[in-house]
């Protein structure tokens, strides 16, 4: 990073050019994407087609903000699309208690498997991605066990949970904004989010200064998978049936995808947390500005993997 | 005179911002056991990366049995017979010792396959001749760092290695092993190979090594039979000095006395013990006064330090601070009683470079600057201002990049970090290595200046001159035991050199 001062003026000038982009990219790109949509794509602007974008992204912001935290720790948590399908698996066995006991069952589940693959990280010293890779694969069969098909239910709280509206939004929207804000309280004002960043920015420092290295590791997957079930209960809730085969599969690339191109450096030592949201919603609406378009599925995914390549390069070219 | 095997004239090779060799001339005869000494940043690696190909000299010639050679590549130099035995063995673990033995070269059947039979009897042949009898199908992991060691040198000159480097070969084995590995030295010398070995502990080089090229700051300080030098001397050149005329008066900001307290010590290390770093170390700092430790590279200084502030796992010994026994191998436990450790890398095990400064600095007084887990900025500006203030630390603001700063004002950081906690007594780690002239005395003044406010310091220091002017008291370890204590007039730089040179006794 001396070299930075250094280094001839172009690339310095480049240089810059790729931490501006790592750091405000998102918010350039979504604020973009929806002019581009304001003037190209018909009803864009209209109430009802916001309200579907924000009720769909809701389950991917709320797993990537967990996912945000572990990766700040240097880790990653391949689990949270399992996650979700033992919470929804979970809620639907313990319906018969009611509602509230039921959720209440689903989020102990997603805890516990965090927590369980936080231990195996900081105790035992398994690599992240191979002990939450484990889990990935272990937990989704779990939930499969729990509940083989597809299960309908008709419990009206359950059901309110993922359709009611509170002042014109969606309960679902502000249970992730207020989760948004809960985090980024979390990281920015608490003990344990000056030693989370801490730990992923330098973990023998880190354990000098006495920092509960353990612990906090421990912690943040136990909140990674606490959230991941949160975000499997609504979705559970807005399907009226727990569908453990096919629930959550493949978010955890979605939310790797968010918190990377929201500019969460994969080396740890930093959390954006307002980026990882923007990075949700960045993908959402290029998914959706493809299809109004007319453009298939597979666009998307190839424009996607740009946008991620983009992302990691503005964050590698700013350490080099 | 007979030729050289490997010699090496007038090289030189700089990196950035330093010259890491600067014309160093070195030979190396048939069957002689070299010694390759010098503290850190004296250019050893360096010039054993340039003998193995692994960097070009930027000047200088390097001459193989007579020849001018160049080695574009590690594996050239390794065909023209020259093979190094790093610390950290290089071999694949989780394969059988027979497999390493003859990785490569493993004798096959008719079919082509590789004939096990054959394998297992051929490495058995060769480790019994090595004095190890163990069972070759193990995987090399299961084994001791010794039977490594002995496998990687016997594949080192299975492959018609003419020179062997050795990079501190003994630092991880038991004394049994050591005795083992000379007698394999003495063998492979009597057979005409030439080595190269890298140690700090004069034992082992006064016992199998028969000459001498002391390394002081990329130049040759000294090149000679071993046995000609005394071990005073030898020390002298390591550590810079020139034992003839030693400076009287220093010229660092040490105001030299201290008024340490009649009372109990601050801090007590008991017997601190962790084979092979440690045995037996105890120290004491009372409030009020600067202890130095002295020592080489690897006489378990920094070890010493570590397992102080509960950071390095111990088979036994006690800390008390205060009298009250401290939970052993917990950092956060030393630092509630009052224990701060200040590192030796700042790099890897000091700054957080991802945060700010501001951060950095709170990061171990964080507990002690929330409640209820919410963490209070006002206290936090607060402390981390009085410190930026107090220490001097040049930042644009507490918000800058901690590794956006110069090396000294990073170790300012490291420093307002501990002393913020609330320590009593600092444990500081060459505090004044690699920064800024400037800021070495502004740190020397500081240290001073704490020790008259009654913190206690344990002060680390490869500076002979930063030791004897900041020391009230020296105790030099020597291979990771107490060598011996000097306090008063006793503290002068002859006699820590004479202490460190002294025969080791405890030693076999």
């Amino acid at each position: 990073m001396a070299d930075l001062a250094v280094a001839p003026r172009a690339w310095g000038g480049r240089v810059r050019l790729l931490a501006w982009l790592q750091e405000y990219g998102v918010y350039v790109s979504v604020l973009a994407l929806l002019l581009f949509n304001v003037v190209f794509t018909p009803h864009f602007l209209e109430v009802a087609n916001f309200r579907t974008q924000l009720i769909q992204v809701a389950p991917v912001v709320i797993t990537s903000l967990g996912m945000a935290l572990v990766i700040g720790t240097e880790g990653i948590d391949l689990s949270v699309g399992s996650v979700m399908a033992l919470a929804s698996a979970v809620v639907v066995l313990y319906l018969g208690y009611g509602a509230p006991v039921a959720i209440v069952a689903a989020l102990i589940a997603g805890a516990a498997v965090g927590a369980g693959g936080g231990a195996l990280v900081a105790y035992v010293g398994v690599q992240p991605i191979v002990a939450t890779l484990a889990l990935l694969v272990g937990v989704r069969g779990l939930a499969n066990v729990l509940v083989p098909q597809l299960t309908e239910f008709r419990n009206p709280t359950l059901i309110t949970l993922g359709s009611r509206s509170v002042l014109g939004l969606p309960l679902v929207v502000i249970i992730a904004a207020a989760l948004t804000v809960l985090v980024a309280f979390l990281v920015k004002r608490t003990t344990f989010g000056r030693q989370l960043v801490a730990v992923g920015g330098n973990r023998a420092a880190s354990r000098l200064s006495g920092l509960p290295v353990r612990r906090v590791l421990v912690t943040v997957y136990l909140i990674s998978g606490l959230l991941a079930a949160v975000a499997g209960v609504l979705a559970t809730s807005r399907l009226q049936a727990s569908d453990p085969t096919s629930l959550g599969l493949l978010m955890e690339l979605s939310a790797i995808t968010a918190v990377v191109v929201g500019g969460t450096p994969l080396t740890g030592g930093r959390v954006r947390v307002l980026g990882t949201v923007l990075g949700a919603l960045l993908i959402q609406l290029l998914q959706a500005t493809l299809i109004k378009h007319n453009l298939p599925q597979s666009w998307t995914q190839m424009v996607q993997a740009v946008i991620i390549l983009a992302a990691v390069y503005a964050a590698r070219g700013r350490r080099a | 005179m007979a030729t050289a095997v490997l010699e090496a004239r007038g090289i030189s090779k700089g990196f950035p911002g330093v010259l890491a060799l600067d014309d160093v001339s070195f030979r190396l005869d048939a069957g002689q056991v070299h010694a390759l000494v010098g503290e850190n940043g004296a250019g050893k690696s360096t010039l054993i990366k340039v003998l193995t190909g692994v960097y070009r000299p930027d000047r200088g010639t390097l001459l193989l049995r007579g020849e001018p050679v160049t080695f574009d590549h590690p594996l050239a130099a390794q065909r023209a017979g020259i093979s190094t035995i790093y610390q950290e063995v290089n071999l694949v673990p989780q394969m059988s010792l027979a497999h390493n033995l003859l990785l490569g070269r493993e004798p096959r059947s008719r079919l082509g396959v590789i004939d096990m039979t054959q394998l297992y009897a051929e490495a058995e042949r060769v480790m019994t001749r090595y004095g190890i009898r163990t069972d070759v199908r193990r995987p090399l992991r299961s084994l001791g760092m010794g039977t490594q060691q002995m496998v990687a040198l016997a594949r080192a000159v299975s492959i018609d290695a003419r020179v062997v480097i050795m990079d501190e070969p003994t630092s991880a084995l038991e004394p049994r092993e050591v005795d083992t590995l000379f007698g394999v030295i003495a063998d492979l010398r009597a057979q005409g190979i030439s080595l190269i070995y890298v140690s700090h502990r004069l034992d082992e080089l006064y016992r199998i090594c028969d000459r001498v090229t002391v390394l002081r700051d990329g130049r040759v300080a000294h090149g000679g039979p071993l046995d000609e030098l005394p071990r005073v001397d030898l020390v002298a050149l390591m550590l810079g000095r020139d034992p003839a005329e030693i400076r009287r008066e220093g010229a660092t900001k040490f105001s030299g006395e201290h008024t340490a307290a009649a009372s109990g010590p601050l801090v007590e290390a008991r017997s601190l013990s962790r084979r092979p770093a440690l045995r037996d170390v105890s120290v004491q700092v009372r409030p009020g006064e600067v202890v130095g430790l002295g020592g080489l590279l690897g006489a378990g200084r920094s070890e010493t330090a570590k397992a102080i502030a509960g950071a390095l796992p111990l088979d036994g010994g006690t800390v008390l601070v205060a009298g009250q026994e401290v939970r052993r191998g917990s950092p956060a436990a030393a630092i509630r009683a009052g224990v701060s450790l200040v590192p030796e890398d700042r790099k890897a095990e000091g700054i957080v470079p991802t945060l700010s400064v501001k951060d950095n600095i709170a990061l171990a007084a964080l507990p002690q600057l929330s409640r209820s887990g919410v963490v209070s900025d006002a206290r936090v500006d607060r402390i981390v201002d009085s410190f930026m203030r107090r220490l001097r630390i040049k930042a644009a603001s507490p918000d800058q990049k901690v590794a956006e700063l110069s090396g000294g004002n990073q170790q300012k950081v490291l420093l307002a970090r501990s002393l913020a906690t609330g320590a009593k007594v600092l444990l500081l780690d060459e505090p004044t290595r690699g920064i800024d002239v400037g800021a070495k005395a502004e740190v020397q003044a500081l240290i001073d200046e704490l020790a008259a406010e009654g913190l206690g310091v344990l002060l680390i220091s490869s500076d002979l001159e930063e030791l004897v002017e900041g020391a009230d008291r020296v105790v030099v370890l020597r291979d990771g035991a107490v060598a011996g204590e000097l306090s008063g007039d006793q503290v002068t730089e002859e006699a820590i050199m004479a202490t460190i040179a002294a025969t080791g006794e405890t030693d076999g």
